[in-house]
């Protein structure tokens, strides 16, 4: 019986999303780690919201969640906004960010969950030079992307080496190490972007099925003592 | 056989009432997302969130109008004059000590109905029907038409409604209450932040 | 309480309708497991019906704001995220509910006569359900919506010589645009759920004037006590099913909850990845598949390497189930009293179901392709060659009442 269970798991279809053919590396997020959020959500306004926006998520939302004061929300994190209750837009033309990478750089509220915090992750850690491409950087999880390796000054440049990614110089092996926890701490915020009532979800959860398991207990009773006329 | 019946029935009258009250207690709970979705989602909330006016510009006797969660709220600098002649009407209103709590905040039950007296702060909605009502200041020729002793105030145009210079209203028109004063405080000697207390 | 019950029913058939339906609506007492899936169909209409009408309240059917209005939904509306994802699983576990209700049918021939008419309206009810899934997924506007709709409208187009303009009367637009999420909204949310409604209640109708079958196929109007006229073997729908179903509906609300804390997405299978990236009219996802409950039929589709074949085989594999009652011809109603050769064969049909479910999920490959062509085969095979082999297999007797 295991194994018929087994190989049916087997079976089921993988759909997950495309990854180049490249191995994804677990992310291993974890979206209850406030410290690791608030690291994540520091990074990402520092980085990526120069060019990208995450339009459906307010600063206010955040701060709550992830245990700030609105003091501290607009010293750390509120370079681009004035009102806490604002979502995390920009003001860049599109038809700029078109001229310059060659197409508008995504909203990055739900990436998330349309390509998976592991896709993340690897692709973060997957930037390499390739002097044949107009940024000078080309990725494994995603070819020719047109996003530049913005984060590369944590990292220290790579190169492709029969398929596999190298450090260019052996020194920045420490500050790579601690990059992969940066990488991990910014996917695990756009986790938490992607779906901010995911932590509420997992609370409510057990307590809808803890209340339906004690329901059952009358119904079945119930069911019991009418169904004695029957059998 | 007959005393399993009666037996049997009194088991199943509390199962089927013990059932009845979990279930409804469960029902009760599932109408709660339902019921709560209808409050203000959070970007009403950040649309409706407090705003900062600057009010060093207001000349005295002058009105300025800001908007704050989709109402007028009208911000006025009185005179010295208009101040003291504000207890002068008491006897024409029907609330002259601001006694019903709900149509301001406690810093704002006072003779001029504000915090600092110069600068009243109010909701320009008409306590009757959701009208806005004009301001009429009190050298106005048409305020001889509302009231023949007129200082200065608001006429709301729909129903006749009156209202002095702290937002008081007068006895015998439609509205039943002062005009609202909604919660502010200062940020600065200029600058207002309305919509939240202090 | 009695007064006003009193002053009720002389102007309306209140007590009647209770009696007809619930109180003296005697259903055979043998019910198993497979019985429960036709009261939660209801619940989950309801259920659909409920959280529809409060995701209304905020959706927004204009393809500028729908998907951005759905991300409002999940983020800004108190509890909005859990609206939605009823909804979305709702869907799925509807499909999952009305799939075992049928094989109920197939396995104890509910079908079969006096009941040729409930299982009619009960199909079109699935098809209903079918349009009404098919038009609620375009409304979320995400890649998946706009390219599934994209591929199934463009299906019309194989029809010859009308083809290509009926597509484009549906859509109306040149592709898949704003016009047709706005008449899609309109279907999903009026037109579609108002159908079903009517059905459901016709449906409910003609079981109850013809009664429940049961696992044993015996009629219990058959053999009824001759003092009171009621089938020896019928017992009141309420109190005694009533109560029983409220346990299959806690039982399965727990599982429901389950998913919806979760697992909404159910790694894929309920809420596509693919569908958080906004819909673009300018590039398909690399992967088009439909939501697992129209994969069979979706298989089967690209199973005929002929455009216009594959789509009147995809039609042809639902409609053949509006004849079901009358290719059966077996002596024998439920699976317990036939013999081998149909028992045979709704296995090969149910591991050809599964094997068309899983094929229309995944890219098609040549030995897929071959596989899902065998299974088709099967599928279809069942139904036509049913008049054959029902009458040849070798039935056990039938006893005069219901087993236990």
């Amino acid at each position: 019986m295991k194994r018929v269970i087994l190989t049916l798991i087997f079976l089921i279809p993988n759909i997950s999303f495309a990854s180049g053919g490249v191995q994804l590396q677990h992310a291993n997020n974890d979206i209850t780690d406030k410290a690791s959020l608030q690291q994540g959500a520091k990074l990402f306004v520092n980085y990526c919201i120069g060019c990208h926006t995450a339009k459906y998520m307010r600063y206010q939302r955040i701060g709550k969640d992830l245990g700030l004061t609105n003091e501290e929300l607009q010293d750390n994190l509120m370079f681009s906004a004035e009102k806490v209750g604002e979502t995390l837009d920009i003001a860049m033309d599109k038809d700029d960010a078109k001229k310059w990478f060659g197409v508008i750089p995504p909203d990055l509220s739900v990436t998330a969950r349309s390509r998976g915090t592991d896709w993340l992750y690897t692709y973060l850690l997957s930037f390499y030079l390739d002097p044949s491409r107009p940024n000078g950087v080309n990725n494994l999880v995603f070819k020719d992307v047109g996003m530049p390796h913005v984060l590369w000054e944590r990292q220290g440049w790579q190169k492709l080496v029969d398929h596999k990614l190298e450090l260019v110089n052996k020194e920045d092996e420490a500050k790579a190490k601690q990059y992969r926890q940066d990488v991990r701490n910014l996917v695990n915020f756009l986790d938490y972007v992607g779906e901010p009532n995911k932590a509420a979800r997992y609370d409510l959860g057990w307590k809808v099925i803890l209340y339906l398991a004690i329901f059952f207990l009358f119904a079945y009773a119930l069911k019991k003592e009418y169904w004695r006329d029957i059998h | 056989m007959t005393d399993n019946v009666v037996e049997d029935n009194s088991r199943r009258r509390f199962l089927v009432a013990a059932t009845s009250v979990v279930g409804a207690v469960g029902a009760g709970f599932v109408a709660v997302p339902f019921l709560t979705s209808f409050s203000p989602s959070a970007k009403a909330q950040a649309a409706g969130a407090p705003i900062e006016v600057d009010i060093s510009k207001i000349k005295e006797g002058q009105r300025l109008t800001v908007e704050w969660r989709g109402k007028p709220i009208w911000i006025v600098k009185r005179s010295e004059q208009n101040l003291q002649e504000l207890s002068s009407l008491n006897n024409k209103l029907r609330d002259p000590h601001s006694e019903v709590i709900s149509q301001q905040p406690d810093y704002a039950k006072n003779a001029g109905r504000s915090i600092k007296p110069e600068y009243l702060v109010l909701i320009g909605i008409c306590t009757h029907l959701g009208c806005s009502p004009s301001y009429v200041e009190a050298d106005n020729p048409a305020g001889n038409d509302i009231d023949p002793d007129w200082k200065g105030g608001f006429f709301c145009p729909c129903h006749g409604s009156k209202f002095d210079l702290a937002g008081r209203v007068y006895q015998s028109v439609p509205a039943p209450t002062n005009l609202v004063v909604p919660p502010y405080t200062y940020l600065s000697d200029t600058r207002l932040l309305i919509g939240a207390t202090a | 309480m009695n007064k006003m019950l009193d002053w009720v029913d002389s102007r309306f058939p209140l007590m009647s309708l209770w009696n007809e339906h619930l109180a003296k609506y005697y259903a055979p007492k043998n019910f198993n497991f497979w019985y429960y899936f036709g009261s939660l169909a209801l619940l989950m209409l309801v259920l659909q019906i409920v959280t529809g009408i409060f995701l209304t309240m905020n959706y927004k059917p204009d393809a500028e704001l729908a998907f951005g209005s759905v991300e409002y939904i999940m983020r800004d509306v108190n509890y909005g995220w859990l609206i939605r994802y009823m909804h979305a699983v709702g869907a799925s576990f509807f499909f999952v509910v009305v799939y075992l209700h049928m094989f109920r049918g197939l396995m104890y021939g509910s079908y079969r006569k006096p009941r040729e008419l409930v299982w009619l309206i009960g199909m079109f009810i699935y098809v209903c359900l079918m349009a009404e899934a098919f038009l609620g997924y375009l409304l979320p506007w995400g890649q998946m919506s706009y390219w599934g709709a994209q591929v199934i409208i463009s299906l019309f187009g194989a029809i010859p010589y009308v083809g290509e303009d009926l597509a484009l009367w549906i859509r109306g637009d040149y592709v898949i645009a704003d016009a047709t999420l706005n008449r899609f909204f309109a279907f999903h949310v009026i037109l579609v759920p108002l159908i079903l409604l009517v059905l459901v209640v016709l449906h409910i109708m003609a079981l109850h004037e013809v009664g429940s079958n049961n696992p044993d196929g015996v009629e219990i109007k058959k053999n009824k006590d001759p003092k009171t006229g009621i089938p020896v073997d019928g017992i009141p729908f309420h109190p005694y099913y009533s109560v029983k179903d409220i346990v299959g509906v806690t039982v399965f609300l727990m599982l429901f909850a389950g998913v919806i804390f979760y697992a909404p997405e159910l790694g894929g299978y309920f809420i596509e990845a693919n569908n958080f990236f906004p819909a673009d009219p300018l590039k398909t996802p690399e992967h088009i598949a439909p939501l697992w409950y129209f994969t069979p039929f979706y298989a089967i589709l690209r199973a005929i390497p002929d455009k216009l074949m594959g789509v009147i085989a995809m039609v042809a594999a639902i409609g053949i189930l509006f004849a079901l009652p009358w290719l059966d011809r077996s002596p024998v109603k439920s699976i317990r009293y036939k013999g081998w050769i149909y028992k045979l064969a709704l296995t090969l049909f149910i591991i050809s179901f599964f094997g068309l479910c899983y094929l229309g999920m995944v890219g098609p490959t040549p030995i897929k392709t071959l596989f899902a062509q065998i299974f088709s085969a099967i599928y279809f095979a069942f139904f036509l060659l049913m008049p054959i082999y029902s009458k040849l297999d070798k039935t056990k007797p039938v006893p005069e009442r219901v087993t236990d």
